[in-house]
């Protein structure tokens, strides 16, 4: 299986019994030490990553990180400690350091962990393991025919900053005293390029990847190469803008982060310590009622899915927003406790959101916004998760009459986050499911964009 | 105490991590000897031991606390422009000879070459090599970090929520090289956080400080200067509720001493590091010698520091830091080098190879990055200006070194009306391109100031600490990502 896979002894995960083992150990260490209750996980992540530029290899890497974490309870008393070292007596110093942490922190009501009763029963098969059989050679192969791709699309692609392939294999156990003890592998494999482009005025890089849970859900080595090279090249010769305030529309690379600012201001740990602009808005109307928002946490392959969250707690499907109402926060038992509420399973974060896509595609959004921006890339975190409000820097494309006019730089976009949700023209259902988040092209109202 | 030499730094790096292991000086040269292999030009042992703690305070109690070891041994293996690079958290000789197997991968054939006969490194002693999660008993931090939470909500009844932070770094690290250098160092690091919410008339704002560097915890307690992070916390929460909508637009802006030298991290500093030089990705590439900004404008990166946050007594591969002038008035002078982009570009190595860890490959990297003082009073730099922003704190930046392109985020500043500072206005982006904004530079203050002691730099998915700084400076136009059009 796993073992054989990066051609060298380094790369093979140990079984998942020894994990469980030592996650079994620290939690009966606990508990011998006086901890009313205790949880623990362990982890074991091996990978191969190379990096190729202009032809040559520039970084062969071989990764292998083991990390054990370790969180006891003396009532409600909490404290935690973790260590990259698996030996035994290493182990008991872990528990250890977690116990002398808990003397000296409060009691909080809230403490503890999950609900027995919310454990996972059983855990699914969620299809995540597909380890790729690759070689060094293999891999350095792969790079070298994307970055060419990327070099050979135009003279005026004139630099590289290389092509990157990566792949990884993961094991990870969690166990409680409730009893729960589960684990699962995964693996995650990425082929990326970037690359430099120049025509006359300054340079400018842009780059492309894929990623996925299989090798055979990447993308080509060839087709990466040329998306990096395309995307480089129509970023050439920019113009800034005047000061002015237009529709905007994000590309779905960074309609992702927009979604990505939503499920932190309704997560919980935002929410008890009123450090959102959503808080108290359950029920309340978020965004335009064609708005429907999803976890999926079961998707088989899927780069968010998980069958238990950070505390053992089962994930399951729901409905973030329906006709744009705010249906449930994104909960842990910590935060579910000091809302007075339960947990949602998302202890770690959310598992595969999904805003479902509308009817049109990117070119049909450029028509209906008509004159404004696209946003293809946003720089700098100019985001304020308290008040909402919304400042970054950007660049894209100026359109003019439904089409790409020219390349934009040194512009920014601002606006709130609460109009920039409520304000949400068009989903497209140019859905890019390179990660957690699966989102579409979102279209806003009016933003302001300062320029020249 | 008479531990305060890098020797003793080195001895006792080496006593920390190579001793507990077993591992001798034949131990090393068996697996250099190992690593060698025909076309490996040169090799890199980094040994890392590496304890930290974090606490926290919030809703007045301490809820969290936590301790984590990191130990490991990265090996990297060069040949020519190539990288060969394997690691290991076991730091026992079987694991070493199979990482080195791992790294030298990467050689074809070409000369062998021997490791040359050992000898110690010297760096520098900008801090004592001591443990400062051991600097105050446990009590000592629980209570200090009371002390902060009830100091914040003493000061306003508007404070709604307060969270203080304590955490401390005890990072031992060897690093043993083919050219037989051997060099150690142990670096204390530590800081403390205050953030705070502030709530009146249904408006919400946040405010935070803080400060660190490399030394023991007592020095929060040193001259109460826990309190002053309190003060600032809370006064920036309440200054915000004030705040009103940001200006949008190009404008001349006043940047003010200390933190807002993230300007110069973003602006320049990235674009001037050696890997991206040698690259030719930078906008900065093969411009030595060209004015890249105003005469007003000498910058530096300088890890010799006395106790910040930057500094380091050797980098990850062993070569003592130093001051580096990266532009000297207005004139590009250098880059940031580590040895393999230093050798690659036929340059001195100048101390900036930096790793996040043992299980990362070192990279050039900025230490303390500032602008040295300039002749004009720092009232007068406002009262030139008719009407900007004027801006004082910021949160982070980023940059794309190819097109040149910066932001950085204000997160307190003022608008200037008639050459006065008015009225507070919310947090907004700046952004500008590197090789011109310093290029419009008018006005440079005589006040130096280094930041407190609370940044951190990411690249290529690696974090190290640093520093920046700047006197007040103008910028006669610089574009502000407000919303008032």
């Amino acid at each position: 299986m796993a073992q054989a896979h990066n051609g060298n002894e380094r790369a093979g995960l140990p079984p998942q019994a020894e994990l469980e083992a030592l996650v079994a150990l620290a939690l009966e260490e606990a508990k011998r030490l006086g901890a009313s209750s205790a949880e623990a996980g362990a982890s074991v992540d091996v990978g191969l990553s190379v990096n190729v530029r202009k032809g040559e290899v520039d970084t062969l890497q071989h990764q292998r990180d083991r990390s054990l974490g370790v969180t006891v309870y003396f009532g409600q008393r909490k404290g935690s400690a973790s260590s990259s070292d698996f030996r035994r007596e290493s182990v008991l110093e872990t528990v250890r350091a977690a116990c002398s942490i808990a003397r000296h922190t409060s009691e909080d009501p809230a403490q503890g962990l999950a609900d027995a009763e919310l454990m996972a029963k059983d855990v699914p098969d969620l299809d995540l393991f597909h380890p790729w059989a690759l070689s060094a050679e293999e891999a350095i192969a792969i790079a070298r025919e994307c970055e060419a791709a990327a070099l050979g699309a135009d003279p005026r692609i004139v630099n590289s900053d290389g092509a990157d392939v990566s792949t990884h294999i993961g094991l990870r156990v969690y166990g409680n005293s409730h009893g729960f003890l589960g684990g699962y592998r995964a693996s995650r494999h990425s082929l990326s390029c970037m690359v430099v482009g120049r025509d006359g005025g300054e340079m400018q890089r842009d780059y492309w990847y894929t990623v996925g849970r299989a090798p055979e859900l990447l993308e080509s080595a060839a087709s990466v190469g040329r998306k990096a090279a395309e995307r480089t090249l129509r970023r050439l010769n920019p113009r800034r803008l005047s000061t002015r305030k237009v529709p905007v529309l994000y590309a779905p690379e960074v309609a992702r982060g927009l979604l990505g600012h939503f499920i932190a201001a309704i997560s919980g740990g935002a929410l008890y310590r009123k450090a959102s602009f959503l808080v108290d808005s359950l029920g309340q109307r978020i965004f335009p009622d064609f708005v429907h928002i999803e976890e999926q946490p079961h998707i088989k392959r899927g780069l968010g899915s998980a069958p238990f969250d950070g505390e053992g707690v089962a994930t399951r499907p729901r409905t973030l927003v329906e006709d744009g109402v705010l249906q449930g926060y994104v909960l842990s038992s910590y935060s579910a406790r000091k809302l007075g509420m339960q947990t949602t399973g998302n202890a770690g974060g959310v598992h595969n959101l999904i805003i479902r896509p509308g009817a049109l595609d990117f070119a049909g959004l450029l028509k209906e916004m008509g004159t404004g921006l696209v946003v293809t890339e946003l720089m700098g975190q100019g985001v304020n998760g308290v008040t909402g409000d919304y400042s970054r820097g950007a660049s894209g494309f100026w359109v003019e009459n439904g089409e790409l006019a020219y390349p934009v730089q040194e512009i920014t976009v601002a606006s709130n986050l609460k109009q920039m949700f409520a304000g949400l023209r068009a989903v497209g259902s140019d859905v890019d499911e390179r990660g957690n988040i699966r989102t579409g092209s979102l279209l806003l109202d009016g933003m302001t964009v300062a320029g020249e | 105490m008479d531990t305060n030499t890098v020797e003793n730094g080195l001895a006792l790096a080496r006593a920390h991590i190579l001793a507990p292991a077993g591992l001798t000086e034949s131990d090393l040269e068996r697996v250099f000897s190992q690593l060698l292999a025909p076309g490996v030009d040169a090799a890199d042992l980094y040994f890392q031991l590496t304890r930290h703690e974090g606490w926290v305070l919030e809703d007045g109690i301490v809820k969290e606390g936590s301790r984590s070891l990191d130990q490991g041994v990265g090996v990297r293996a060069i040949s020519g422009e190539q990288t060969g690079f394997a690691y290991s958290d076991e730091i026992i000789l079987p694991a070493l000879l199979e990482a080195s197997g791992a790294a030298k991968a990467i050689a074809r054939s070409g000369q062998s070459r021997r490791v040359q006969a050992w000898c110690q490194g010297s760096g520098l002693q900008l801090y004592r090599p001591l443990n400062p999660l051991e600097s105050l008993s446990d009590e000592d931090k629980i209570a200090l970090l009371k002390r902060v939470d009830a100091e914040a909500r003493r000061l306003d009844p508007r404070v709604e929520q307060v969270i203080v932070s304590l955490a401390a770094v005890h990072d031992v690290m060897v690093v043993a090289n083919s050219d037989g250098r051997i060099a150690g160092d142990v670096r204390p690091l530590v800081r403390l956080n205050v953030s705070v919410i502030a709530s009146a008339n249904g408006r919400r704002e946040n405010g935070s400080s803080g400060g660190g560097g490399r030394f023991g915890y007592e020095y929060f307690l040193e001259g109460d200067r826990w309190r002053t992070y309190a003060h600032e916390a809370v006064r920036q929460a309440l200054l915000n509720l004030e705040a009103v909508e940001a200006p949008a637009g190009t404008m001349p802006v006043v940047l003010g001493p200390g933190w807002p030298g993230v300007l110069l991290h973003e602006a320049v500093g990235h674009g001037l590091e050696g890997d991206f030089n040698r690259k030719g990705t930078s906008a900065f590439t093969g411009r030595i010698g060209e004015r890249v900004a105003s005469p007003l404008c000498t910058i530096v990166d300088d890890g010799t520091l006395d106790r910040r946050r930057g500094s380091l007594n050797v980098d990850d591969e062993g070569t003592p830091t130093q001051c580096t002038v990266l532009i000297e008035k207005g004139v590009l002078k250098g880059y940031m080098q580590d040895t393999l982009n230093a050798r690659l570009m036929g340059m001195a190595p100048t101390g900036n190879g930096r790793r996040e860890s043992y299980a990362h490959l070192p990279m050039p990297r900025m230490t303390n990055t500032y602008m040295l003082a300039g002749p004009h009073d720092p009232q007068e730099i406002i009262r030139s200006v008719k009407r900007g922003l004027y801006a004082v704190n910021f949160g982070g930046g980023q940059v794309d070194i190819t097109s040149g392109k910066f932001v950085f985020s204000a997160s307190e500043a003022y608008l200037i009306e008639d050459g006065k500072v008015t009225r507070p206005v919310k947090g907004a982006t700046l952004i500008g391109s590197g090789p011109e904004v310093l290029t419009r530079v008018s006005m440079v203050g005589n006040d130096l100031q280094l930041d407190a002691g609370v940044g951190t730099c990411g690249k290529d998915g690696q974090s190290v600490p640093v520093g920046v700084g700047q006197p007040t400076l103008k910028i006669d136009a610089m574009t502000v990502g407000g919303t008032q059009a």
